[in-house]
């Protein structure tokens, strides 16, 4: 662990998606020493998967980053260079203000890093959208002192918070999300708190993500969060509203370390031994479409960014029409185990 | 037989067990689900209590499945090997309280 460059950028070769679909196809899956996802969820009568009613849009403005996490999905950092312009965030506001969607959720690598993110904000925010998303990483707060204000822009717009936070302890944290990332995610926490976000009984919501550190599958989503809110506030008086805990995907730089760690077996057989059939039902990507940095659309973010475009006549936003797209199969591998272990997995947490 | 005593993949067999004893089988599996769900100790302080005991049994598979049981709750490594510890402890003292047998056993014959 300890990654400092994308995986594009050093070029590996699970930069290359059409290769991590490769690796996640062969082997185990191939031979029929594990079911494909596709085998499994025909077994309970959940094949093909389809959506349920569109509630959440989520829009990734782009693949930079201040950060280089070990387990980053997304293979983000300050390298990648993808960046939604302010014509397709036009697209996209068209979208917006007609979706039939109640959640918006802004997304990157660090969305705050695009040129044109507050512009965006503050039209979104005319739009009406009932729950605003930013997911920010926390230490983008005090990279520089041109966002030492986000906190006031976010509560000005009423942009609900979620961020990343893998541990209540520092060297946990800083194993997966670089050095110095703690103490930065602290700071950026406690600025939030003061002016309202995570406390009690506000309204500005304050959640925070955890993603386990290495290769295993996280514990019991309302245990942990009485565990992360117990730490936080005695040793830093933080105070948050939800912990969300999200299985790692073996996708991109997660799927490099498993790899590279000789994980990659014992990981797919914990997912797949830990496959959950009401999980299936709830699945992110049956409630989402996911927007990338160039418009195209997909189920998730997963699968933007294995390339996976949605299955329908409509792929781009620019003939984004929610009708068509909502009559469409979802297109799966076996990195959708990730989402259907033990109580499920999706963006806003378990889905059991 | 396999060329070892002990594989890591035979771990993901341990349920297989019922298959040739249904009954008993399925008593234990119960028995041991109801065991480390949370009552009047936490499932996490459950966790550590298997940790150290997997330790003191020296039960490879055990090591293994609340290694990463431990991991999954949050549990620090700092927190695992104190655990640890806690079993060595009671090993060696286990040995060690033995000594007054021996001490016993010098006094009447020899003391």
């Amino acid at each position: 662990m300890g990654a400092t460059k994308s995986l594009q950028k050093s070029e590996n070769e699970l930069a290359d998606a059409n290769r991590q679909l490769e690796i996640l196809s062969n082997g185990i899956f191939q031979n029929g020493e594990l079911p494909t996802f596709a085998r499994k969820i025909k077994e309970s009568n959940q094949f093909p998967l389809r959506p349920r009613t569109l509630e959440i849009l989520q829009i990734n403005v782009g693949y930079m980053c201040n950060q280089v996490c070990d387990h980053c999905h997304v293979d983000a950092g300050p390298d990648r260079k993808e960046i939604m312009t302010w014509e397709t965030m036009e697209l996209c506001l068209e979208v917006i203000r007609n979706t039939g969607a109640h959640t918006l959720d802004l997304t990157g690598g660090a969305p705050e890093m695009n040129p044109h993110f507050r512009r965006f904000v503050e039209e979104a925010s005319k739009a009406g959208i009932k729950d605003f998303i930013v997911r920010s990483n926390l230490t983008i707060i005090r990279a520089n002192k041109k966002y030492y204000d986000l906190p006031e822009f976010f509560k000005k717009h009423n942009v609900h918070v979620i961020s990343s936070m893998p541990h209540w302890t520092k060297g946990k944290t800083d194993k997966q999300r670089g050095d110095g990332v703690f103490d930065k995610s602290i700071k950026a926490l406690q600025d939030l708190n003061a002016i309202g976000y995570g406390m009690p009984d506000s309204d500005l919501r304050l959640d925070l993500v955890y993603n386990p550190s290495g290769a295993f599958l996280p514990g019991d989503q309302a245990s942990m969060e009485k565990d992360f809110k117990k730490a936080l506030l005695e040793d830093f008086g933080i105070q948050f509203h939800n912990l969300f805990a999200i299985t790692n995907l073996p996708i991109a730089r997660f799927l490099d370390y498993l790899i590279a760690s000789e994980n990659y077996e014992d990981y797919m057989y914990q997912l797949v031994e830990a496959y959950n059939p009401t999980a299936v039902a709830n699945v992110m990507c049956t409630n989402t479409i996911s927007i990338s940095w160039d418009g195209w659309l997909y189920d998730c973010d997963f699968n933007q960014m294995l390339g996976l475009k949605v299955n329908s006549k409509v792929k781009h936003i620019s003939e984004y029409n929610e009708k068509v797209l909502n009559n469409r199969d979802i297109v799966i591998s076996q990195h959708c185990y990730g989402c259907t272990a033990g109580a499920g997995s999706s963006c806003q947490g378990t889905v059991t | 037989m396999a060329d070892q005593y002990y594989d890591p993949k035979d771990l993901r067999k341990f349920g297989k067990i019922t298959e040739w004893s249904e009954e008993l089988g399925t008593k234990f599996f119960d028995y041991y689900s109801t065991v480390f769900e949370e009552g009047a100790l936490t499932a996490r302080e459950k966790s550590l209590i298997a940790l150290a005991v997997a330790h003191t049994e020296q039960c490879p598979y055990c090591i293994d499945a609340y290694t990463k049981d431990g991991l999954q709750k949050g549990i620090t490594k700092e927190e695992m090997m104190e655990a640890v510890h806690v079993g060595a402890a009671i090993k060696s003292g286990a040995t060690l309280v033995h000594g007054v047998m021996m001490m016993n056993k010098v006094n009447k014959l020899d003391g």
